[in-house]
């Protein structure tokens, strides 16, 4: 049984867009829209934290907040015990490494003319100057091999991968690090039934074996309830509910959760 | 159905043979491969170009109709043509498509015009089947189709653009369209799969009311399995271009016959934690579908006899086949 320690802490975050203007007209109008509103939480290492909610609800924007992709417009940030907002440069950069994201679709942000030894040795040439070609190269393949990808898959091209394995080439690329926290967002939404299965599968498998703590963005109550420790509920850029998974799934506390949880169509008990 | 690919001719749809009554949905339930849609596209004469196709598609007021068609069809080959959807050429098609077919998509977008105010749109698209109609009646029919979507404010709505719409909005904008006309067959490709949980349901109710409504055919593809309970009366499995299981819904799901069909089961998550297991592999390429029985390589319950030939649909139970020899 471990001790609770707190890994990564938010306060108050916020976050808001100005909606409207446009090419021809100044910068700044619009009315404001809030994407986050005051949102608070308290991840505990070795857990998986869920944020859980319908599109536009804010969570894809709190969880490039919360790996600082995004600056908050206010709030407080701690990670490991540091003040993760106030961190610059090579300070920041050492944390950086111990919190890594994985997407809904890896490749929407990678270059497509990259080579997959080159997409998921970039985190190394980058945070760890010093290791050598060999070295690096090894640890690729490892890291690759531990997601399910043979060697050959090395001097492939994104393209020519499926859903799934490009997924598992985003989790090599995130994990290669070995960071302490890999944030998900919506990892299996756009995967087939069975291929879904396979990756939820290695991310509890590569979280046991790694140490890792998770939080786990989707929209998918059912996914959800494979995955977490404690769920949040959000919706409008807010909590409504917060609780352990188990509670949140069979006894919520709030008419929202209700809502989504008799939307979601069912099947039978197996 | 065969298409041309540089690796050879692949077979997206199968030896494929379903029907639907009037007011009945059919659920069509396959992953990526399956060939689900290229099926709604051959019954939607939306053939990719160099498509070769084969077999008969019939549709008609009822049974009796479809039987007498077919009879005739057998004796008197390509004579009686007309009423065979897969041998109408393009010019036959557009009084059938909106006029007795009808499909509506994942993307609301691919059908609706982002430049044309919705219901003019729809006027459109009933002007297309009834060009005799005065534009009086057209614009009342129009406005029947939005009030049967159910979308608010109608009046509004029909002044406004696709983009001032919701996901949701959009997507009975779109059903609005399809029936416009007054079809009597309704494809649905995946209709809620980028829409919320809450607006899912919401579609998935209206789906259902319109069908008993209408007495409309409802050919429902998807992938989610929890979906198709909730909305077909029976299903049918595909995998790698061929149909492996049918029957009633609810009996499939409870009972699944194909090894296919339990395996995605397991691998579908529910609310209830720790039960997922995911079916081991992946689906195969159409360039590269396994000998025999194409489930086989990932069968847990593979014999010999698999390999050997493509096992036929086999009873299970009352109107309840499945394409493994364990049946």
């Amino acid at each position: 049984m471990h001790t609770s320690e707190i890994l990564l802490e938010a306060r108050d975050l916020r976050k808001s867009y100005r909606r409207g203007g446009g090419v021809f007209s100044k910068e700044a109008e619009g009315p404001r829209f809030t994407a986050v509103d005051g949102v608070c939480l308290a991840v505990e290492r070795g857990e998986t934290f869920a944020v859980v909610g319908e599109s536009g609800c804010g969570k894809t924007t709190l969880a490039r907040m919360l790996v600082r992709l995004i600056e908050p417009d206010s709030g407080e940030l701690g990670f490991r015990g540091k003040d993760l907002l106030a961190l610059r440069g090579a300070e920041l950069r050492a944390e950086r490494r111990q919190m890594q994201m994985v997407f809904q679709d890896p490749f929407a942000s990678l270059d497509p003319r990259m080579r997959v030894a080159e997409m998921v040795g970039e985190p190394l040439a980058i945070h760890h100057p010093e290791l050598g070609k060999t070295e690096k190269q090894e640890r690729t393949r490892a890291m690759l091999e531990r997601v399910g990808l043979g060697a050959d898959a090395l001097k492939r091209y994104p393209h020519e991968f499926s859903g799934g394995q490009r997924q598992r080439i985003g989790i090599a690329r995130a994990l290669i690090l070995r960071p302490k926290l890999v944030v998900a967002d919506e990892p299996v939404s756009a995967l087939d039934v069975s291929v879904g299965a396979q990756v939820l599968l290695l991310l509890q498998e590569l979280q046991s074996e790694f140490g890792l703590t998770y939080i786990f963005i989707s929209h998918s109550l059912p996914v959800v309830a494979q995955m977490a420790t404690r769920i949040a509920v959000m919706r409008a850029g807010k909590f409504v509910e917060v609780g352990p998974a188990e509670q949140v799934l069979h006894l919520p506390a709030h008419a929202y959760t209700r809502e989504l949880l008799a939307a979601v169509p069912s099947l039978p008990s197996r | 159905m065969e298409l041309p690919t540089p690796a050879g001719w692949v077979r997206p749809v199968n030896e494929v043979s379903l029907h639907i009554d009037a007011g009945e949905s059919l659920g069509l339930v396959g992953e990526s491969g399956s060939g689900k849609t290229m099926l709604a596209m051959a019954l939607m004469g939306l053939l990719p170009p160099g498509a070769r196709v084969e077999g008969e598609a019939l549709l008609g007021k009822d049974r009796k109709e479809v039987a007498e068609v077919k009879e005739k069809n057998a004796r008197e080959p390509g004579v009686a043509g007309g009423k065979n959807l897969l041998a109408l050429n393009e010019r036959q098609w557009r009084a059938v498509r909106g006029g007795q077919i009808a499909m509506v998509f994942q993307e609301p977008m691919t059908s609706l015009n982002p430049v044309m105010r919705i219901g003019r749109q729809i006027e459109e698209a009933i002007r297309a089947h009834e060009s005799r109609l005065a534009a009086g009646d057209v614009k009342r029919r129009a406005a029947e189709a939005l009030g049967r979507a159910a979308i608010p404010e109608p009046q509004v709505r029909a002044e406004q653009f696709p983009h001032q719409l919701s996901g949701g909005l959009r997507q009975r904008a779109m059903i609005a369209m399809a029936l416009a006309a007054g079809p009597r067959f309704l494809i649905a490709d995946e209709p809620t799969t980028a829409l919320d949980v809450t607006v899912q349901k919401q579609i998935l109710d209206l789906l259902d009311h319109l069908r008993r409504e209408l007495r409309l055919a409802l050919l429902f593809i998807t992938h989610d399995l929890g979906v198709v309970r909730q909305v077909a009366d029976r299903v049918a499995v595909m995998y790698a271009g061929r149909i492996i299981e049918e029957g009633p819904a609810r009996q499939v799901l409870a009972s699944p016959r194909h090894p296919y069909t339990q395996g995605l089961l397991n691998a579908s998550p529910t609310l209830e934690r720790g039960k997922l297991s995911p079916i081991p592999g992946s689906v195969p390429q159409l360039t590269a579908v396994p000998p025999g029985c194409a489930f086989e390589p990932r069968c847990s319950l593979r014999r010999a006899e698999c390999v050997a030939a493509v096992p036929d649909l086999r009873v299970a139970d009352q109107s309840h086949t499945a394409r493994c020899v364990l049946v």
